[in-house]
């Protein structure tokens, strides 16, 4: 293994169109895939509002960017966080978001889910197991 | 291998502190700067909560972010560790990730 | 120890800018390294040479320009958030057809790429934003 890949982790706490967070932090996501490295994205407070289905922009004139998420395994970008309890504060459950596949090439190309639901505690497990941790 | 979380909003702003609390492990440390600063005060419906973590994890404030701001030393929630600058850099230094709660 | 900066909000707005400065410059006089201090979202805007700020204020452009000047840092402005907000370099103005640029001296814009080299490169990367 080389020993230069990192891991990263994108920290997204925010919802999306009110701010540009959430889109610039998916460009920088899209950008970082190049690279290389280990990548996995965390949703929680807020942020989990960024995954929800059925997002239509039409009336408020912005670019609707979430299925963009959706196109994230074609980038191996396939570690999806998203805490449980963040969605359970907002009367949000795993349905409530787009379903996000990946390809996984190491299993015959099997399809499988990239959103992973973890707890608070599991969640912060993964953010004490990086080595670079940007936040939008 | 620890983690340094800064948070430089107000908890009566933002959920930031209060997320940050809920996911920082033992033997972390908090640096409450700018509009974090508040967060590091006594008699505040949050202290209990951030005296509380004190425990497990260190809590630092940036000096000049609580003097900006008219915070007394004394004001400070126990344990609370005033730092300066280059404290703030040594912090970052010594653990292995900084983790901006934005 | 090499720390790699993000700095994600505009000047004078949030205390982000500051807040990076201060970090950045007690982190060189430390012995550490800086090898890059990246502008991002409004961030970019602190790379603007055009702003007037009251005399009796600091000059956010002016002392990161300067603190580049003295510890030859790598201040990088994200294009695609600098063409969104209307900041653009000599080269980029020509490119768009645009009839000015306003970066400082001691900027240089340059794509997200740099972002994640600098995470890359660096021991830590610190976020300063709002």
């Amino acid at each position: 293994m080389d020993e230069k890949i990192k891991k990263f982790l994108y920290v997204n706490r925010k919802a999306p169109y009110g701010t540009i967070y959430a889109l610039e932090a998916l460009e920088v996501v899209l950008i970082g895939a190049a690279f290389d490295q280990d990548v996995s994205l965390a949703f929680l407070d807020d942020g989990v509002f960024q995954l929800v289905k059925n997002q239509k922009t039409d009336g408020i004139g912005v670019k609707n960017f979430s299925p963009t998420f959706r196109a994230l395994g074609d980038y191996d970008v396939t570690k999806l966080f998203v805490e449980q309890e963040s969605l359970d504060e907002r009367g949000l459950t795993a349905d409530d978001l787009q379903d996000i596949i990946y390809e996984d090439e190491d299993d015959d190309w099997a399809e499988k889910p990239s959103i992973r639901i973890v707890s608070r505690a599991e969640m912060a497990d993964v953010m004490a197991d990086q080595d670079v941790v940007l936040s939008f | 291998m620890s983690t340094l979380h800064t948070v430089n909003k107000s908890p009566f702003a933002t959920g930031s502190l209060q997320s940050c609390l809920s996911h920082a492990k033992d033997g972390d440390a908090i640096l409450m700067f700018e509009d974090g600063v508040y967060g590091a005060t006594k008699g505040t419906t949050l202290a209990d909560a951030v005296a509380a973590k004190g425990g497990s994890v260190t809590l630092y404030v940036l000096q000049g972010d609580a003097d900006a701001r008219g915070i007394a030393a004394a004001r400070l929630i126990e344990g609370v560790t005033p730092v300066d600058y280059v404290g703030f850099v040594r912090l970052a230094a010594d653990h292995d990730r900084t983790h901006a709660w934005l | 120890m090499k720390f790699g900066v993000v700095v994600s909000e505009g000047p004078y707005t949030h205390q982000a800018s500051d807040s990076a400065y201060n970090f950045v410059k007690a982190a060189l006089e430390n012995g550490h390294e800086v090898p890059r201090v990246f502008f991002y979202h409004d961030g970019v805007n602190v790379g603007t040479r055009l702003s007037i700020p009251p005399q009796d204020e600091r000059n956010i452009q002016k002392n990161w320009t300067a603190l580049a000047a003295e510890h030859d840092l790598d201040l990088v402005i994200c294009i695609a958030a600098a063409q969104r907000r209307g900041l653009l370099d000599e080269n980029e103005a020509s490119r768009q057809g645009k009839d000015a640029n306003n970066i400082s001296e001691g900027f240089r814009i340059s794509g997200l790429g740099q972002l994640i080299e600098m995470g890359i490169q660096t021991d830590r990367l610190m976020t300063f934003g709002d």
